[in-house]
């Protein structure tokens, strides 16, 4: 061995790769082909991978830690920043674990609007994930296509709340302000395209020779090993487990409303593909639904139309800053919230809602105080990642990246 | 018969006795405390027992409680029961200065990586995990950074005082 090759590895190398039987690669982390920060130590004999190691860490940002030093309603823009292409569901997520701390119940109104919210990001976080596999496959047409639908919906958030990637949507108890005019327009302009787009996308990719060649059979896991490893989501979902937290544990009244929940048989990237798309049919279905649902309260009760927040919840929901400035409660509520006078009681709750990529769990602590006393964030990603190596091994190396795309592994989420 | 919270704490009071302690259902959420050394023992009873089947691990964190003199430690696991469709939590505590808790790695895959958050941020020492190393922070790192005797802040800031956020303090 030359005195070159001696020097101190970091990444320690294999007898095989030393001896020129394997190769080591390094892939990432800042690759085009791994969509986010993820470096995977590959041992490789010619096309075929024999073992990987993934490095995980290099977004991490001490969510946990911050979280310890916010008052409640800052969290909300650190959950933005966990699986941001659904941002919303995060946001959702947060807002309903405080809500089920502070045993604030949600008008239906109020419900409804945050399910819609909710299903429209599910559909840009899939469509997202759905055109990447493609593109990971050779297409570039579908996600350069599908990216105008996604803009579409970042259009609806943007009038909801202002933002559009890191939502910051809603407040404890409601939202911050109530859906304007314009976005009921902008939804239902969405809601007659998105099914033209949709099967647009579906008829270049599900039926696609090559598409199909190169999916299916990669990056299979079985149910046993997928349960095992703690895959929630469309990923477990694609193995045929119908385990979703919307029917298990309904939250946000999803008890009212009538979707299946597609599941595949084998787990590989094909049915993880198949199983996003039938879910954005089934989060249309359940936006559909919900509009129906709130005409059918505004029609009864017309007076429902300005509410967009649980009166209840006064104590921990920002007021709407004209009102600030012209009545008193609110003047006052808005001086305690935002000077940090408001203990949360003590608790300990876990609430979980179905985010993009599976059961996005929040686990509380509060000791009475203005922060949490302890926050832990259940994220899918960083649970099911683990599966990776496991799911490549003895597969092609482009397999490999397929996978990674299938899975929906986001960094953000993934380092918290 | 689908499983309650009730028959949940009855079955696993015949099997452990008083070695479980401080049972609590906070929103519907059956909680208790086992000992460290007993953790996987039940992890593989509940897993294991036909009725019990909690066969998925849902989460697995670490908490610091500095005032809690010889449990400083605390690891929380928490368990999905899919088919009844039921969650139980239980914690075990350890001292600080021997924070020893048995891997459930054997068990669940995915505990792997979380285990190796639990140690990398609290310094809980999980015996029997293949490889209980860093995972977030850099392996250089020589302390477990969320304890609590590490301010996030800088010291000298007043506005992030404790008494800000209603714990002791002078108002």
């Amino acid at each position: 061995m030359t005195e070159l090759q001696q020097h101190k590895h970091h990444i320690k190398l294999s007898e095989e790769s030393l001896q020129k039987q394997t190769t080591t690669i390094n892939l990432g982390p800042t690759h085009p082909a791994t969509h986010g920060v993820f470096q995977n130590i590959m041992e490789i004999d010619g096309e075929r991978v024999i073992e990987t190691v993934p490095t995980v860490g290099f977004i991490h940002r001490a969510f946990e830690k911050i979280a310890e030093r916010r008052p409640f309603y800052q969290i909300t823009t650190l959950t933005d920043r966990l699986n941001y292409c659904s941002s919303p569901i995060n946001n959702m997520g947060w807002h309903m674990t405080m809500e089920k701390l502070l045993k604030i119940k949600i008008p239906k109104r109020v419900e409804y609007l945050r399910v819609i919210i909710m299903e429209l990001s599910r559909i840009a976080d899939h469509l997202v994930c759905n055109s990447v596999i493609a593109v990971d496959a050779g297409a570039l047409t579908p996600f350069t296509y599908v990216f105008q639908t996604r803009e579409h919906i970042y259009e609806i958030f943007e009038e909801i709340c202002g933002s559009r990637l890191t939502t910051n949507i809603g407040r404890v108890g409601g939202f911050e302000r109530n859906f304007t005019e314009a976005s009921f327009t902008k939804l239902n302009a969405f809601i007659k395209d998105f099914p033209r787009v949709m099967n647009e996308f579906e008829n270049l990719l599900n039926r696609n020779r090559i598409f199909m060649d190169r999916c299916i059979g990669a990056g299979p896991i079985s149910a046993e090993r997928a349960l095992n490893y703690g895959f929630t989501g469309p990923n477990l979902r694609a193995t045929g487990v119908d385990y979703d937290v919307r029917i298990a544990q309904p939250y946000s009244s999803y008890e009212d409303f009538e979707f299946s929940i597609p599941v595949g048989t084998v787990g590989d990237v094909y049915d993880r593909f198949m199983v996003r798309n039938g879910e954005m049919w089934q989060s249309l279905s359940i936006i559909k639904q919900a509009l129906e649902k709130i005409q059918a309260i505004e029609k009864e009760f017309p007076e429902q139309k300005n509410i967009f927040y649980a009166q209840e919840a006064d104590h921990f929901h920002l007021p709407p800053k004209q009102d600030v400035y012209t009545k008193m409660e609110a003047l006052i509520y808005h001086f305690k919230i935002i000077m940090g006078e408001i203990d949360a009681p003590v608790g300990e709750v876990y609430h979980s809602v179905e985010g993009g990529n599976g059961e996005l769990g929040y686990y509380l602590i509060s000791d009475g105080g203005r922060t949490p006393y302890r926050l832990h964030f259940r994220r899918p990603c960083f649970i099911y990642y683990q599966a990776y190596p496991e799911m490549v091994r003895n597969g092609l190396l482009s397999d490999a990246i397929i996978t990674l795309s299938s899975l929906n592994v986001i960094a953000g989420e993934l380092d918290a | 018969m689908a499983l309650s919270n009730e028959l949940l704490q009855e079955q696993l009071t015949n099997k452990f006795g008083e070695q479980l302690t401080n049972w609590e259902q906070q929103f519907d959420l059956l909680t208790f405390t086992a000992p460290a050394e007993k953790n996987i023992e039940i992890m593989h009873y509940l897993y294991d027992n036909e009725t019990l089947r909690f066969r998925f691990l849902t989460d697995l964190t670490a908490v610091h409680y500095p005032e809690k003199a010889g449990e400083e430690l605390c690891v929380v696991y928490l368990l999905h029961n899919l088919i009844d469709n039921i969650r139980l939590r239980y914690k075990v505590y350890m001292p600080i200065s021997q924070p020893d808790v048995q891997s459930v790695t054997t068990v669940f895959s995915s505990a792997n990586w979380q285990e190796r958050e639990a140690y990398d941020f609290f310094g809980v020492n999980f015996i029997g995990h293949p490889n209980l190393t860093r995972i977030m922070n850099v392996d250089e790192m020589d302390y477990f950074p969320m304890r609590k005797e590490y301010p996030m802040e800088d010291p000298t800031r007043r506005d992030k005082d404790d008494e800000m956020f209603g714990r002791g303090g002078s108002f």
